[in-house]
């Protein structure tokens, strides 16, 4: 059906534009005025200063990998978050952890973990789909590199960023 | 040949015309196409101060390149130069199947026809006994109205050279706009022509210094500088000085000076009448397919014809470099240096203004546009020159 739009009955001075001009020309002028002044600017000066300590909790930022309290590596190296990554940011080459080692019992660990970040685009899937709640998207943001190289996270860096997460899972901790 | 023989030689009348049009037009051109860099910056400045931002503020010296600890900010300053030099710098992409001479061609017709009025736009009163104008011919005005119109070629060939639907209708756009507006510009002379009585710009800045810029009924008689000294001689040639015929004349050069004003923002595509580029709608317009220094040629353009038609709205309207008490450049260098820093004051002026009004307003609908044009200023000119016509044949008789 057709709408009928109900065009308003404008004034002469409405017609000829000029009192809205004035109008609109006087409030640009306030704030160019208060501008000059440095008052009123709204745009954060970036680099020097960030607004960091405001961001929600629920942020999305670069992924990172983390260990737990006792400083075990809690990734198991099950590659769920390798194949789920939909635009494959992530390579996981697995290893098994040797016979005399602390860990032993976990059986596995990643030898190589990168997450390229030119291809991330930052959907926390890896986050959702790891069974052992060890990769985490934290508030980094400001991931930059002069290269395509420089842009993969590798494995140190990864725990670098991600730091120690206490007290999720506890099933491979033998003291609980 | 000694200092003398060459000396003689250079004030030979011919050849001391030549090389001074030489060096006015040499300085001139550099003077405004850098106004024109400034022009880009005070946007962006003015246009972040109407957004309450800040606009650009790091670009000043870059000391880190030279080993220092921290750069100079300058206040952006440096964006005046970076932004030539990134256009310069880039990649000049042709898209294929573009007509590659007219795609070539189009830019450079977009640039030279603001740079041909600047030739007439007599900029400064003398300086050293020189005449500030590069050209002083009979024809100023007209001259101004057929080089300006030819900007359209250029615009039109961009967006059809470009092979490309929104470039074209960009280019279509843009050529029915400027017709539309000429004749506005046009009509809205021909009541200052009535008044002054002369096509040549210079006369109408002399007649302006004798009887009061076209859109402020004052009477310069009045303000010499030996007169301020005496106040009752002041009173007495202010007294002298008034005469009705200015102040009713005051109203057709207002209405001309508006439809003026207003022409010369749809002729130099400057918002509210920007829909040749129209950014939202046609991405860039007749530009879209430009790149590197072809696009810096359209900027440019753009630019220079904001100056230019400044400068004609200045020099028409506003007196040009005169100011009341102030003398010309006879009276010595200084003054003549005076008179031009007062032309690009006021030029400058107009600029900002113009400026202020594209960070105000919205754009015009196409329809609106045309209707503006045509309804509105087409009949209101017509009119203002009959209105002249009486006004002057009531007074004179
Ligand atoms: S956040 Fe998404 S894109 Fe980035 S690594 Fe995890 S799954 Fe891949
Ligand atoms: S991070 Fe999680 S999902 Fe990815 S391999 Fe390690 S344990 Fe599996």
């Amino acid at each position: 059906m057709a709408i009928v739009v109900n065009r308003p009955k404008l004034t002469f001075a409405e017609k000829c534009y000029l009192p809205s001009i004035f109008a609109g020309l006087a409030i640009t002028w306030k704030h160019l005025k208060r501008a000059l002044f440095n008052k009123g600017i709204v745009t954060m000066q970036y680099p020097e200063e960030k607004w960091d300590a405001n961001l929600p909790e629920w942020y999305r930022g670069a992924p990172t990998l983390v260990v737990d309290e006792n400083g075990r590596e809690k990734c198991v190296s099950c590659q769920l978050c390798e194949f789920i990554c939909p635009p494959r940011a992530i390579t996981i080459k697995p290893m098994e952890i040797p016979e005399n080692d602390k860990w032993r019992k976990v059986e596995k660990r990643p030898e190589e973990f990168d997450i390229d970040m030119a291809r991330c685009i930052y959907c926390g899937l890896c986050e959702e789909v790891c069974p052992e709640e060890a990769i985490f998207l934290r508030k980094d943001y400001s991931i930059t590199g002069l290269n395509r190289a420089e842009m993969v996270h590798d494995k140190k860096t990864l725990y670098k960023l991600g730091g120690v997460m206490k007290g999720l899972t506890f099933k491979w901790n033998e003291l609980k | 040949m000694d200092t003398a023989l060459i000396l003689h030689f250079l004030t030979l009348p011919l050849v001391f015309l030549i090389w001074t049009t030489f060096l006015k037009t040499f300085i001139l051109l550099n003077v405004v196409l850098g106004v024109v860099s400034v022009t880009v910056f005070a946007e962006r400045k003015v246009s972040a101060f109407i957004q309450d931002r800040t606009g650009p503020n790091r670009v000043g010296i870059p000391m880190t390149l030279i080993g220092g600890k921290k750069d100079i900010p300058l206040w952006g300053l440096g964006q005046m130069i970076a932004d030539p030099v990134k256009l310069l710098t880039k990649e000049n992409f042709v898209p294929a199947g573009v007509n590659k001479f007219f795609f070539w061609l189009a830019p450079k017709l977009v640039l030279l026809p603001p740079l041909l009025v600047l030739a007439v736009l007599p900029f400064g009163s003398s300086l050293f006994g020189v005449e500030m104008t590069i050209a002083n011919v009979n024809v100023g005005v007209l001259f101004i109205f057929a080089v300006t119109s030819l900007s359209v070629y250029g615009i039109t060939i961009a967006g059809w050279a470009s092979n490309s639907k929104f470039p074209f209708i960009g280019g279509i756009r843009s050529s029915s706009q400027m017709i539309s507006y000429e004749l506005s510009l046009g009509l809205s002379i021909i009541p200052i022509f009535m008044v002054c009585g002369t096509l040549n710009i210079n006369e109408i800045v002399d007649w302006q210094i004798k009887n009061g810029w076209l859109v402020a009924p004052y009477w310069p008689h009045g303000f010499s500088l030996d007169q301020l000294l005496h106040p009752k001689d002041l009173l007495h040639s202010l007294v002298a000085g008034f005469s009705g015929e200015r102040v009713l004349l005051w109203i057709p050069m207002m209405v001309s000076f508006v439809i003026f004003l207003v022409s010369i923002f749809a002729e130099t595509n400057r918002l509210p009448f920007d829909l040749p580029e129209a950014e939202q709608e046609l991405v860039g317009g007749y530009h879209t397919e430009y790149s590197s220094m072809n696009f810096a040629s359209f900027f440019l353009g753009e630019y220079a014809a904001m100056f230019a038609g400044s400068g004609a709205i200045v020099s028409i309207f506003l007196g040009g470099w005169s100011l009341p008490i102030i003398p010309d450049g006879s009276h010595g260098w200084v003054w003549g240096l005076v008179n031009i820093g007062t032309w690009f004051a006021k030029v400058s002026v107009i600029l900002l203004f113009m400026i202020w009004i594209r960070w105000t307003l919205p754009r015009f609908r196409y329809d609106q546009l045309m209707k503006l044009g045509w309804l509105g200023f087409f009949p209101i000119a017509l009119f203002n020159i009959f209105l002249t016509a009486i006004i002057l044949a009531v007074v004179h008789h």
